[in-house]
């Protein structure tokens, strides 16, 4: 089944957010597409607790707190969130639509397409070791998508966060698993940390201190790693290395679609926002122009004026009226529905 | 003030830093390739470094929240720092430093 909006928006940071808003009063139906499992972008996955200070007449607020707010006055527009999955392609369709398919295998169309992604999006760091591409492919997982491959196998779980702690104490029940980091601490709910210590001291599970120095394919379909202790080195022998060391950003798919890039970033106008195909914006810390600055605010008036030119696109034969929210009566009728 | 760095391909580079600024900022804006994802707020380790040794007790220790970070790097070692939480100052003039592997 294909689902039908206006504008699809690649990102659910506060720049994509507030383009729900936006659009939503020019009457723009938005899809919502972002690659974590929560809204908010870098300020709810980041920096969720870190105040910050530069959001006009917020003395101070929050990663997390402006994020809930952004969500609050988006939700009278009724977006539709498409969570965990990635843009995949982009096709232009015979009724100049745009056909969006996104990891999951969801396909949306419309008619404008916002790119609102940030540094790009969230992807598993990779272990920055040169030759991993085929051990990567067999040994390596940086997710667990599918947990009876590796019922009975011998696991090697790298990292001290929450996801490392998480699938140590869940696959201790049907492998065997050792869990290693560079010192007996861990930044992980204290619930975690105590059943992860619970289940060491039952002999359910290994604790080894150490860092990943290399490693190296075997013929038996498993993988050596060697693990570095201050200057002392150890080999262990594992089906399979699960690396858990937090997140970071890549472009990913935006970068085959062909528009114009400057260093990672989309090339757009500053009138309109706009990228070098027509009918697809960028918004955010994702375009560049000349005098371009970072800032979450200057997402927000970028977000304003390409709602403007996304009308002319969604509704070619209708007129925009411009309207202050203070005195707009559709507004206020859906605002006081929702 | 002077900054020594190695890059990641083992290149030295002289830079003028300030005592306004911190390590990663001089770094990041020198364009030596170091991503500084979360924009300095000791949110990410992106902006990794091994500092020489002989500079390393002049400079103000890691607290809790960079020691967690550091985490999430690979290849911690006892001179690791993340290098946005260091500040410049006229002490460090001469700073020698290694960007980590990313």
């Amino acid at each position: 089944m294909i689902e039908k909006t206006d504008v699809i928006i690649i990102g659910a940071g506060p720049v994509g957010l507030f383009a729900i808003f936006e659009l939503g009063l020019l009457n723009i139906s938005c899809h919502v597409i972002d690659n974590l499992d929560k809204p908010g972008g870098q300020c709810a996955e980041l920096y969720p607790e870190k105040p910050i200070y530069d959001i006009p007449s917020r003395v101070s607020i929050t990663g997390q707190q402006l994020t809930d707010d952004l969500l609050a006055q988006a939700k009278p527009f009724k977006p539709v969130y498409h969570l965990n999955q990635q843009v995949e392609k982009i096709a232009k369709m015979e009724s100049n639509e745009w056909l969006v398919e996104t990891s999951l295998n969801n396909k949306i169309r419309a008619k404008c397409i916002v790119i609102a992604a940030g540094a790009g999006s969230f992807v598993p760091r990779k272990i920055p070791l040169e030759n991993l591409d085929l051990i990567e492919e067999k040994n390596i997982l940086y997710a667990v998508r599918n947990k009876s491959i590796l019922e009975g196998k011998d696991i090697l779980i790298a990292g001290g966060g929450d996801s490392a702690l998480d699938w140590t104490n869940e696959l201790s029940k049907i492998a065997n698993v050792t869990l290693m980091h560079r010192r007996k601490e861990f930044r992980a709910a204290p619930d975690s940390v105590s059943k992860m210590l619970e289940l060491e001291k039952d002999k359910k599970v290994s604790f080894l201190l150490g860092q990943i120095h290399n490693i190296e394919e075997l013929k038996n379909n498993k993988i050596k790693v060697l693990v570095k202790n201050n200057d002392e080195i150890q080999s262990f022998e594992v089906d399979y290395l699960l690396p858990f060391f937090g997140l970071k950003m890549e472009l990913g798919p935006i970068a085959n679609w062909g528009l114009n890039l400057m260093e990672n970033l989309i090339k757009v106008d500053t009138e309109k926002f706009e990228t070098s195909v027509p009918s697809i914006f960028a918004i955010g810390d994702i375009n560049t122009y000349p005098g371009k600055l970072k800032l979450i605010l200057s997402g927000f008036h970028e977000a304003a004026l390409m709602a403007q030119e996304c009308f002319k696109y969604c509704f070619p034969d209708k007129k925009n009226v411009f309207r202050y929210t203070t005195s707009s009566k559709d507004l206020h009728k859906k605002l006081n529905s929702s | 003030m002077k900054i020594r760095v190695i890059d990641r391909d083992g290149n030295k580079h002289e830079l003028e830093g300030d005592s306004n600024s911190t390590l990663m900022e001089i770094l990041r804006d020198a364009d030596l390739d170091i991503e500084a994802a979360c924009g300095g707020c000791c949110a990410c380790a992106t902006c990794h470094v091994y500092i020489n040794d002989q500079w390393l007790e002049k400079i103000s220790p890691k607290d809790d929240d960079e020691e967690s970070m550091l985490d999430q790097a690979f290849d911690v070692k006892n001179t690791s720092r993340l290098s946005c939480q260091i500040s410049l100052s006229d002490e460090l003039d001469g700073i020698e430093l290694e960007i980590a592997k990313d």
